[in-house]
């Protein structure tokens, strides 16, 4: 699994760090460390588009953790 | 919970009730083609302080404190106010700057960019082909890794400083508080400065697009940006919708005037105002928001966004007294050097702040 840490990073950044991760690794699930609920909006519209499955996990305090399943 | 506001529908529905509201202010009162205009109205409000001293352009603009109230509001209930700060301050604030010089220019944010499109102003569409490539080579830095790094957790009383201070700025216009003989707060007796619709008209105007651009995320350079980065057309059906209703409810309300010379608060300089646009679709998009943008951010508390808020309300105190800003007759002698050497800013900016990407 790759790990993408955007906690803190404001758009577009983390959108960005989550297509280059895609681009880098395409066969491997991602996770997303975020700390905002646009950001989350942002990458989930990324991975949708990318027709990866998203599955959202609550982390510590505010934070969560989106896991992107590429497409089989 | 999910945010309706966010879907497609929800940012067609805010981008169209943005282009209504801005009609409906100049309708109202509002300049020409500057039913809104985030630069403007800083700029507005920078000269009612004192900060520049252009006559024509003194007024205490409540739109602009709508905005960020309305956003601090409804980040409040949405559970989103989240004072934060800390990534490059100095940096934005002088993005802020640079990108208000290079607004006045052209005279309008992307914003006004828009509206002056939709009222038949010609010159707009070179301004936002400028616009346009200012946040194309914005883009090239963020692919190689361009960052302003991170923003941590702020005390709670840091996220409160730009709604306080935006009511502040209320305060003093409901009051027209005079500090001297003549002086601050200044207004605009003839002018752009001069013509503004009702105060409560252009405050709830302000409240309401504050409100629902916080929830949609509504971002005028960010939409420009999405296509060209990630072919992602959310943002920008968002923008044709405010261009389209600005443009018919124009056209219902006789404000539509098509053509190039003569055109309300405009030059017809091609060239600066190709490159004044293009500095500041550059900064915005290194700064990573429009300037509408920066004003809902630091209403949810974004300390950052405040920095950039108030770098372009210095930006055209220093545009207006350094005689930089352009005026109807066309660009000053050192608007464009001005230009020119925002853009160096910006450029090396992006380059010294690139980090491998992994």
């Amino acid at each position: 699994m790759i790990e993408v840490d955007v906690k803190g990073l404001s758009c577009p950044i983390p959108v960005v760090k989550t297509k280059q991760a895609m681009e880098n690794n395409p066969k491997d699930t991602i996770s997303v460390l975020i700390d905002s609920n646009v950001s989350r909006e942002n990458v989930t519209r990324l991975a949708e588009s990318k027709k990866y499955s998203v599955n959202s996990q609550q982390a510590a305090g505010e934070e969560c953790k989106l896991i992107l399943t590429p497409p089989a | 919970m999910k945010n309706i506001f966010s879907s497609r529908c929800g940012i067609i529905i805010v981008g169209g009730l943005v282009g209504i509201i801005a009609a409906l202010l100049q309708y109202f009162g509002n300049p020409a083609n500057m039913g809104i205009c985030v630069a403007c109205f800083e700029r507005d409000i920078a000269g009612a302080l004192g900060l520049h001293r252009a006559a024509v352009v003194q007024y205490l603009r409540p739109e602009i404190m709508g905005f960020v109230l309305g956003a601090f509001v409804a980040a409040f209930l949405a559970g989103e106010y989240k004072p934060r700060g800390g990534s490059s301050p100095l940096i934005r604030f002088f993005l802020g700057m640079f990108a208000m010089i290079g607004a006045l220019v052209f005279l309008g944010c992307p914003w006004r960019a828009l509206l002056r499109l939709a009222g038949g102003d010609g010159n707009a569409i070179i301004g936002i082909l400028g616009l346009i490539a200012g946040i194309f080579i914005g883009i090239q830095f963020l692919k190689r890794g361009f960052s302003l790094g991170r923003a941590y957790a702020q005390a709670k009383a840091s996220g409160w400083i730009m709604p306080a201070f935006m009511l502040a700025l209320f305060l003093l216009l409901v009051f027209k508080v005079q500090f001297a003989e003549g002086g601050p707060i200044f207004f605009s007796e003839k002018g752009p400065g001069s013509q503004y619709a009702p105060i409560f008209v252009s405050l709830v105007a302000g409240l309401v697009i504050g409100t629902l651009a916080q929830r949609s995320r509504f971002c005028t350079m960010g939409a420009f940006r999405d296509v060209m980065l990630t072919k992602d057309f959310h943002l920008i059906s968002g923008v044709a919708s405010l261009l389209v209703f600005a443009f018919v409810l124009n056209f219902i309300l006789g404000q539509f005037n098509p053509g190039f010379a003569g055109q309300p608060v405009a030059h017809t300089n091609h060239l600066w105002n190709f490159l004044g646009m293009a500095l500041a679709g550059l900064a915005f998009a290194l700064a990573g928001g429009c300037p509408g943008r920066q004003l809902f951010l630091s209403g949810e508390g974004d300390a950052d966004a405040g920095v950039f808020v108030v770098g372009m309300i210095v930006g055209a105190g220093f545009a207006h007294n350094f005689a930089l800003a352009s005026s109807p007759q066309g660009t000053t002698a050192f608007g464009p050097i001005a230009v020119v050497i925002g853009l160096v800013f910006c450029l090396v900016i992006g380059f010294s702040m690139l980090q491998r990407a992994k």
